[in-house]
């Protein structure tokens, strides 16, 4: 059986924490989820003068690496990832699509010269997954300071925010016609 | 919600236009992009876009350039310029030339989120600023000028040409011909219209009293000036000063008004502070000024000052033709005022309102409405609840004495009040004995 979210992991996080993280997903989304490590190819997406990886670059890897039977696809990857226009970004995501990638890059406090802290770091993945793979389900972002769709583009924000969306973000969700094969 | 925000991006990259766009549309922004100049105007010609993201580099017409159109196109657009080539020398032009910010290429995402927010926080003040202003045109709108005739057409031409400029006006007209309603329509179109205007009865007040009034007074300038007050003229600073009767301002302050005409700049009396002030001034006469300053009673300089751009206001009785409007217009505005279910006026009290000369004016014929409002029965205004009507049907003996005309004017007044003796006595401004003696004199009776 396939199931309707794909997690694929490219990092050093460990299997047994994406499932915690996967049983979220699957009650956030009323959906099933599998986890597998299988081999993605990230070099296409380095910049050598940037030193970072080009996530819409490793969205589209992703999608030409993935079967079409998986219906909803999130990569979590440990390098540092950018768009263009920006210096970097935690994720992105298809909106109304089907792949998003995350990185856990910068959530880790080693990258900031702290010490490392994994339950932080742990919280931090489970809120950005969840909030690329809303986007994938059309989500915008939310004004309210506790949904998990608050955008954040510092990482403290991550930790302010919930791993829930909010009531008016879940009947947003309940709305979406989804019907994954 | 966001989407009520529209983002262009106009950049030659199309990674950059892409990255920039997913971003924007995650915060719920109705987003756009334009390739070059040419595409980034064609857009802005098909929809109004709040916030434009610029690159500066770009082949054609760059940034800085496609901002001077955009500004053209719609001056309020809120821009921000981004680049990959950071120079200050750049970044100075770009802001002169009116740009909310600039940006360089790779831009922070936190600190491209806070200058989105911010734009987009002074787009949605700016919009709510103008919703404001204008809410404030239309309370401070001048009253109704009401008046359909083609010579009341020419006085509305003349508003508008002269209220956009900053050119001195002067009102002439009879009493009563709404003189200060012309000066508050200029002021309520013109680009001072968010200052106050000021009006002065230059007419009403003592030589001194006037002087006071116009340029305030510091404490202790004069018996009984026990505080310092501004004067109209500093009131008016920013709007526009009506000087209403200026045919009666006394020589000195006719100096005084020349000199703070001249230089916008005065002391307040008692005072030794130079106060400086910009106002526009609007007068108005019903005086044959030309003639006071043949016989020296006005100043020529003053005269030639204040008599730049001068709009004349036909008395009512050459205008006969606005005479229904008006007083359809006074009907519906006491009804509501009073609270009266009188609606219409009768045809034969139309028609008594159109023969009439109204020496008044528009004055005499509101008041005659007025009047006639408070007396007459609903539906609608009759002849007999006009207070002229019958003193015009009777004939007035022309050459006649004093008490022939005092004896016909007070048997009118009393047939038309069915000889209630209260509200005669009340019109004649006498007191009820003295209406007893007087019918007595006179022999008049009851019918």
């Amino acid at each position: 059986m396939v199931s309707a979210i794909h997690i694929l992991n490219a990092s050093d996080i460990g299997n047994d924490h994406l499932e915690l993280i996967a049983r979220r997903v699957q009650e956030t989304f009323a959906t099933t989820t599998d986890i597998s490590d299988r081999p993605f190819n990230l070099s296409r997406a380095y910049d050598s003068s940037r030193g970072q990886y080009n996530s819409t670059v490793l969205l589209a890897e992703l999608l030409n690496s993935s079967p079409p039977a998986e219906n909803k696809l999130i990569a979590v990857v440990d390098v540092d990832l950018y768009i263009p226009v920006l210096t970097f970004v935690f994720g992105e995501a298809q909106l109304n699509g089907r792949a998003a990638v995350v990185s856990v890059q910068r959530l880790s406090n080693e990258f900031y010269g702290l010490p490392q802290d994994e339950k932080t770091t742990f919280r931090r993945l489970e809120k950005e997954i969840v909030h690329e793979l809303g986007h994938t389900f059309g989500l915008f972002h939310c004004r309210r300071y506790d949904c998990v769709m608050r955008s954040s583009t510092y990482v403290e924000e991550i930790d302010l925010k919930g791993v829930e969306p909010c009531e008016s973000c879940r009947t947003a969700l309940k709305g979406v016609r989804w019907n994954p094969s | 919600m966001n989407s009520a925000i529209s983002i262009l991006i106009v950049d030659d990259e199309k990674i950059v236009r892409d990255s920039l766009s997913k971003w924007f549309r995650e915060d719920g922004y109705t987003v756009g992009s334009a390739e070059d100049a040419a595409s980034a105007l064609r857009q802005m010609q098909a929809k109004k876009w709040d916030i434009l993201l610029l690159d500066i580099k770009m082949p054609g017409v760059d940034g800085i350039e496609l901002q001077q159109r955009i500004k053209e196109i719609d001056p309020n657009a809120t821009i921000i310029f981004i680049t990959a080539h950071a120079s200050v020398d750049t970044a100075v032009q770009a802001l002169k030339s009116g740009a909310f910010d600039y940006v360089t290429k790779p831009v922070d995402p936190d600190y491209l989120s806070h200058l989105i927010s911010n734009a987009v926080r002074q787009r949605v003040l700016a919009n709510e600023n103008l919703k404001l202003k204008e809410q404030i045109s239309e309370f401070s709108k001048a009253d109704e000028i009401i008046g359909e005739s083609p010579c009341m057409q020419k006085v509305y031409e003349l508003i508008r040409t002269v209220a956009s400029t900053d050119t001195t006006v002067m009102i002439r007209g009879e009493s009563g011909t709404g003189k200060e309603l012309i000066a508050r329509a200029i002021h309520s179109n013109s680009s001072r219209r968010y200052f106050p205007i000021v009006p002065v009865n230059c007419g009403a007040m003592p030589e001194g009293l006037l002087e006071s009034e116009l340029f305030g007074h510091e404490r202790g300038a004069f018996t009984g000036a026990q505080y310092r007050r501004k004067g109209k003229l500093e009131l008016a600073d920013g709007g526009t000063l009506f000087l209403d009767e200026v045919g009666n301002i006394d020589m000195k302050t006719q100096m005084d008004l020349l000199r703070v005409i001249e230089t916008k700049q005065f002391t307040r009396l008692g005072g030794n502070d130079v106060i400086k002030v910009d106002f526009r001034i609007i007068c108005a006469t019903n005086k044959d000024l030309e003639k006071a300053v043949a016989e020296g009673s006005f100043r020529e300089d003053l005269y030639y000052r204040i008599n730049v751009f001068s709009i004349f206001i036909p008395p009512l009785r050459e205008r006969k033709g606005d005479i229904p409007v008006l007083a359809n217009f006074f009907v519906k505005k006491y009804a509501r005022t009073m609270g009266r279910q009188i609606s219409s006026i009768s045809a034969d009290a139309m028609d008594a309102l159109v023969r009439h000369d109204w020496p008044g004016n528009v004055r005499e014929l509101e008041n005659a409405i007025e009047r006639a409002m408070v007396v007459g029965k609903p539906p609608a205004i009759r002849g007999e609840d006009l207070p002229f009507q019958l003193l015009e049907r009777r004939t007035v003996p022309a050459s006649g004495s004093l008490a022939a005309m005092e004896r016909t004017h007070i048997a009118a007044t009393l047939e038309q009040n069915h000889w209630n003796i209260s509200r005669s006595a009340e019109i004649l401004q006498i007191d009820r004995v003295t209406l007893y003696n007087k019918i007595e004199k006179y022999g008049l009776k009851k019918p």
